[in-house]
């Protein structure tokens, strides 16, 4: 099992039982944390759940989503390493656990200028999943929740000399995703709509959708503008994996383009969806993001798939 | 005895300097010979021509599923041949050293390609590949040593491109081991392609090379897309679907080869495929426009 795949199982063990408990007490060993440079002032830390970003600046610093719960001292430890500066913002590309656990430890870690814990910002979606995740129960710990939402197609921020940008694209890996673009250090962070570990987790009980996942995908490459020979320029940091650029998007893209133009057809031609299972329309991807065990498996990724084109209603349209 | 100190201290001297001075030199502008795979190299190769690779099942139907006006897409138009790939390409080559200035040991060898303008650093200070989160290229990260005259070059972090310009993928999962081996004004390149997702066996091949006098040919790549199909929304992938391939058995029916051959598959590159070959049936000719 990956470690995204264990992220994941534990992120559903959560959603089943009662999401904050498990999800936000219950915590596996603090990780090691890796930090490499990507564009301009922004670094990308390995190790925490999600990937995490972090832009630096004179400022202070400028945080996109948080890791598991857990590893929020390495992650601080990790941030200090980076800049000495306070932490002004937290941005969230999603809701999921292992993009938000450590919310509360770098809000209170850090400052706004009037002494306050540092700004969480999200679309809206996101504080109305982690105050009361659909049709589960309980709520996140209000410490968690963002503390300053947007509900428009855009939001954007003036920091540290350059324009961060956040795109809400609608019913993606989740309904509250948020690709978000710094634009002078020319790195997006796609989060969880981009991952290069496994095929894309299509989270249908929080409002993702197949269509989306791919308009999500194709924003990216929108935004992204590759240097010479079509490598390097605007780099991507996936919500899971490494560091990418559009090359690398547009091969992730592609494939997920073309396993729903598979199920599609099979939907049309009114296979069963073990009869679309036995056809493997994965197959050429299965020994790169395949799985058998975990959360994100290509039975459940097929299955996603077959059940949203299946009952296109109030879905995505193609862009 | 103060000769004879002198003469310890002077051999001693040269034996440690032997390794900068006494390395074969692989520096000049290097030309193919195509004497070995011409048709697969030169104009390219036919669609469903998977003879002699040690593909994947996976493999094999991502190349049937590819439909060349993928390349139209702006996204890709501008994308340049892999590592793996392009040393047994159209290519010409200049390779030169990068020196310490004060060791004058070999830091590194640099590259130029001059299909479409190609720069690659092969690392000989000893230097680590980078983390596993590391950006991929289409070069990769490539680190050299010498066993005895012979190059050896390991290369990681390569960009997903193909094995076969017929659509065969090559996945960013591959590395690439290589020998480079110099005899006078020949040099053969010898490569072994690793790739868990899409080759069910190392692929080897070779390729020589001729120490060029004279200098030039250069292919410049000042790339720019376009929107080669106005109409076509821009969230379109042109694809086959699987069984749906217009040129499906086109190729093993017009060679007359047996369709399980040119499919390829690790089993079809070894000598001894070729009893089974002959047991094979013929192809029959393909239904047009499936």
């Amino acid at each position: 099992m990956t470690t995204h795949t264990k992220l994941m199982a534990a992120i559903a063990m959560a959603g089943a039982v009662g999401f904050a408990a498990r999800v936000y007490t219950q915590a596996p060993a603090a990780a090691s944390i890796e930090s490499l440079r990507v564009g301009g002032n922004v670094y990308m830390l390995v190790g925490a759940g999600g990937n995490i970003a972090v832009q630096t600046g004179d400022e202070g610093v400028l945080v996109v989503d948080t890791g598991l719960a857990q590893n929020a001292p390495a992650v601080l430890a990790a941030i200090k390493k980076l800049s000495d500066k306070p932490i002004r913002w937290v941005l969230n590309t999603h809701f999921h656990a292992d993009h938000t656990g450590g919310n509360e430890a770098l809000s209170k870690a850090g400052s706004k200028t009037n002494g306050q814990p540092a700004e969480v910002l999200a679309h809206e979606n996101v504080l109305t999943r982690l105050s009361a995740p659909a049709g589960r129960g309980g709520a996140a710990p209000t410490a968690l929740w963002p503390t300053d939402t947007y509900s428009t197609d855009e939001k954007d921020i003036y920091f540290n000399g350059e324009a961060v940008m956040l795109y809400n694209e609608p019913k993606a890996h989740t309904d509250g995703d948020s690709i978000i673009f710094f634009r002078k250090s020319d790195v997006v962070v796609a989060g969880d709509t981009f991952v290069t570990t496994s095929y894309p987790f299509i989270d249908q009980a929080n409002g993702g959708s197949i269509q989306g996942e791919i308009n999500a995908l194709n924003r990216i490459l929108d935004l992204a503008v590759p240097a010479h020979e079509q490598e390097g320029g605007t780099f991507v940091i996936p919500g899971h994996g490494r560091i990418c650029d559009e090359a690398d998007v547009l091969e992730y893209r592609d494939m997920v383009t073309i396993i729903r133009d598979r199920i599609a057809d099979m939907v049309k031609r009114k296979l069963t969806i073990d009869q679309v299972k036995a056809a493997k329309p994965t197959l050429d991807y299965d020994l790169h993001y395949g799985s058998t065990t975990g959360f994100v498996t290509t039975a459940g990724f097929i299955e996603a798939v077959y059940k949203d084109l299946s009952n296109p209603q109030g879905k995505p349209r193609v862009r | 005895m103060k000769r004879t100190m002198c003469g310890i201290a002077l051999l001693a001297g040269l034996a440690t300097a032997t390794p900068a001075f006494a390395q074969v030199s692989l520096v000049g502008e290097w030309s193919p010979r195509y004497h070995e795979d011409q048709p697969d190299r030169i104009p390219g190769p036919e669609l469903g021509d998977y003879t002699g690779l040690p593909i994947t099942d996976g493999a094999r139907l991502s190349a049937d599923s590819w439909d060349a006006s993928r390349l139209t897409l702006r996204e890709h138009q501008c994308k340049v041949h892999n590592g793996p790939y392009i040393l047994h390409g159209p290519i010409q080559f200049r390779l030169w050293e990068e020196k310490d200035p004060r060791t004058q040991q070999v830091s590194a060898l640099r590259m130029y390609l001059n299909t479409y303008e190609q720069e690659r650093t092969i690392w000989m200070d000893g230097r680590p590949h980078p983390p596993e989160f590391a950006p991929h290229t289409w070069q990769g990260f490539s680190t050299g040593k010498w066993d005895g005259d012979i190059l050896t070059v390991t290369t990681t972090h390569i960009k997903q491109e193909w094995i076969r310009r017929n659509g065969v993928p090559n996945s960013e999962k591959s590395s690439m081991v290589e020998h480079f081996i110099k005899h006078g004004t020949i040099m053969t390149h010898l490569e072994i392609w690793t790739d868990p997702v899409y080759l069910a066996e190392p692929l080897i091949r070779s390729e020589d090379f001729v120490l060029n006098e004279r200098t030039g040919g250069n292919w410049l790549w000042p790339c720019e897309y376009v929107d080669e199909i106005v109409d076509r929304p821009h969230s379109v992938v042109p694809h086959y679907l699987p069984g749906h391939s217009p040129f499906a058995g086109d190729f093993a029916y017009r060679y007359g080869v047996p369709v399980e051959a040119a499919n390829g598959g690790a089993e079809t590159t070894y000598p001894e495929y070729q009893a089974r070959l002959r047991t094979l049936p013929k192809p029959v000719k393909p239904a047009a426009g499936k």
